[in-house]
């Protein structure tokens, strides 16, 4: 006989709204909300006010090999591919999501070099079976003080550089994205110097939080997140992520970073989300949950990552190595 | 048509024209994606971008004017600067109630700390300025000071071309375009101020005068020929 204890945090059946309302919910909030904003009824108003469909349970996120916790902070599947930063596909939030239909993410190759001992051509596939398939829900923060929630599909970056096996003085990784302007329309302009290219220090990539990207929401990563592969460092500024990844190499030097040649005064190699470093032009003390309601949130250390990564960063100072 | 009938469809026009930014974001909120994923930005956006070009329309009118000899634009100048005072007011508050949520203490350290939003800020400040002293009453009570006054709609102007600028990340292409325009119109009244003061060869010295900077008289007299409560 199974005894269930009820606890403090369980929902009396009571109270479980109708789904009919639910489902409806957006609509009615979008109706009311923006009056009851207006009105400064700020914590009536927890819900998106925009009457956009509820889609979510189109896409389901599986159950997360880390970060379950944040499963009730996710934002819908239309918000995660639908409102994206890849100028290589045009500098509207929209345009990836509108103009990346030509592009092939398959057959793809990810070439490996520089001081390691396995270089080489390797497929998607490859990379992939170094490690262990896992399902994270990490929080993504980008420099312009917006945020999401995305459920992301990858191996840990950890397993494949190990197979890779650097070298001892290999001291950093550079990733670098595809170049194809036929099919990206965005590279057949400079607004940034192409192609993208990131790096991480080799123990921030080695770190556990770091994941090489082939999906979301248990699915393969559509294109104009990033498909076939991408970085994801949920601590760092989302540019850091680089997308649609042909190129590996460890380095001995810090490699260039495409946002740091752009704007240096603006964007460190380091990256990390910091609300007591601003950017030159705005604040990163708060930041706008994307599909969440109205208003700002605290930004947190290392976007609420201090624990897995602070160590990385001990004694440095954050301020000079932004 | 007589002059009265079509100063009103002018004015009817130059309403209509001001009112399309306003029909263009209504259309999208109900009718087309509802702003998109981040309806607070996109509507942030929207509005400032209708603030920016209606006040640069405010000051394309007199160089239009002077273009076309089509004295009745003269007009519309204060409708048309209300509606960019409109859109402006639409824009702080955006910021105020949908992107900071009245947040006043963070709001206070963005404005004084981010020249970008200091600027913005003192743009709308002088368009609230020009707004409030808009009436027949203030011109009158204002006089010569009212003139001076309102040429901060070119301060307010270049402002908000710099704000544009600096709030933008990296694509830089819509601000460029907006400093030119700028540029062309506060160029052209530099012009203009120039060939007033040189007279034709063999034409008598006209009085030295400033265009643009119309005596409170002749706008007094331009209120007037409106009509009551215009």
């Amino acid at each position: 006989m199974v005894i269930r204890v009820r606890r403090k945090s369980d929902v009396a059946s009571s109270e479980i709204t109708p789904k009919e309302v639910y489902v409806n919910r957006r609509d009615f909030l979008g109706r009311t909300g923006g009056a009851l904003a207006a009105a400064g009824m700020a914590p009536l108003v927890a819900e998106p006010v925009r009457p956009r469909e509820w889609r979510q349970e189109a896409h389901v996120a599986p159950p997360a090999d880390y970060g379950e916790e944040l499963r009730g902070e996710l934002n819908p599947y239309d918000d995660v591919t639908e409102y994206n930063n890849f100028y290589e596909f045009g500098t509207e939030k929209d345009d990836p999501y509108k103009h990346s239909g030509d592009f092939e993410p398959r057959p793809w190759t990810v070439e490996v070099g520089g001081l390691c001992h396995n270089p080489g051509k390797y497929g998607v596939e490859d990379l992939v079976g170094m490690g262990e398939i896992q399902d994270r829900i990490y929080r993504m923060r980008c420099v312009e003080a917006w945020s999401m929630v995305i459920p992301w599909r990858g191996v840990p970056l950890r397993n494949i550089i190990s197979r890779l096996a650097p070298m001892t003085d290999a001291k950093f990784v550079a990733f670098e994205t595809v170049y194809r302007p036929q099919q990206m329309p965005g590279q057949q302009r400079n607004v940034l110097q192409w192609p993208y290219v990131e790096g991480l220090r080799i123990d921030e990539a080695a770190n556990e939080l770091s994941l090489l990207a082939t999906g979301l929401y248990g699915e393969d990563l559509p294109n104009q997140n990033g498909a076939p592969l991408r970085l994801v460092t949920p601590w760092k500024y989302g540019f850091k992520g680089i997308k649609s990844i042909v190129g590996i190499t460890f380095t001995e030097e810090m490699p260039p970073t495409s946002w740091n040649i752009s704007a240096p005064h603006e964007y460190g190699f380091y990256a990390n989300v910091n609300p007591n470093v601003d950017h030159p032009r705005w604040s990163q003390a708060r930041e706008r949950y994307i599909g969440k309601g109205l208003g700002r949130h605290p930004t947190l250390m290392f976007n609420g990552y201090e624990e897995e990564v602070g160590h990385l960063y001990a004694g440095m100072d954050l301020r000079e190595w932004y | 048509m007589t002059r009265k009938g079509r100063v009103r469809l002018l004015k009817t026009g130059v309403w209509l024209l001001c009112l399309t930014p306003l029909a263009w974001v209504s259309y999208r909120f109900f009718l087309g994606d509802g702003l998109g994923v981040d309806p607070v930005l996109e509507f942030e956006h929207w509005s400032g971008l209708s603030a920016l070009t209606v006040l640069l329309g405010a000051l394309s009118v007199t160089p239009l004017r002077r273009l076309t000899g089509f004295n009745d634009l003269q007009k519309v100048r204060r409708v048309v600067g209300l509606f960019a005072f409109f859109y402006v007011t639409v824009h702080f508050a955006a910021w105020i109630g949908l992107d900071q949520f009245f947040a006043w203490a963070y709001m206070g350290d963005d404005i004084a700390e981010r020249p970008f939003i200091t600027l913005g800020f003192t743009a709308f400040l002088m368009l609230l300025a020009m707004a409030v002293t808009s009436t027949k009453g203030w011109i009158r009570r204002l006089g010569k000071n009212w003139v001076r006054l309102h040429r901060l709609v070119y301060v307010a102007g270049v402002l908000g071309v710099i704000h544009y600028l600096w709030a933008t990340k990296a694509d830089d292409r819509w601000p460029f375009v907006a400093a030119i325009v700028l540029a062309v119109l506060l160029g052209s009244r530099i012009w203009w101020a120039g060939r007033r003061r040189r007279p034709k060869q063999g034409v008598p010295a006209r009085k030295p005068r400033v265009p643009g900077s119309a005596s409170a008289l002749d706008v007094v007299g331009t209120i007037r020929t409106e009509g009551p409560g215009r």
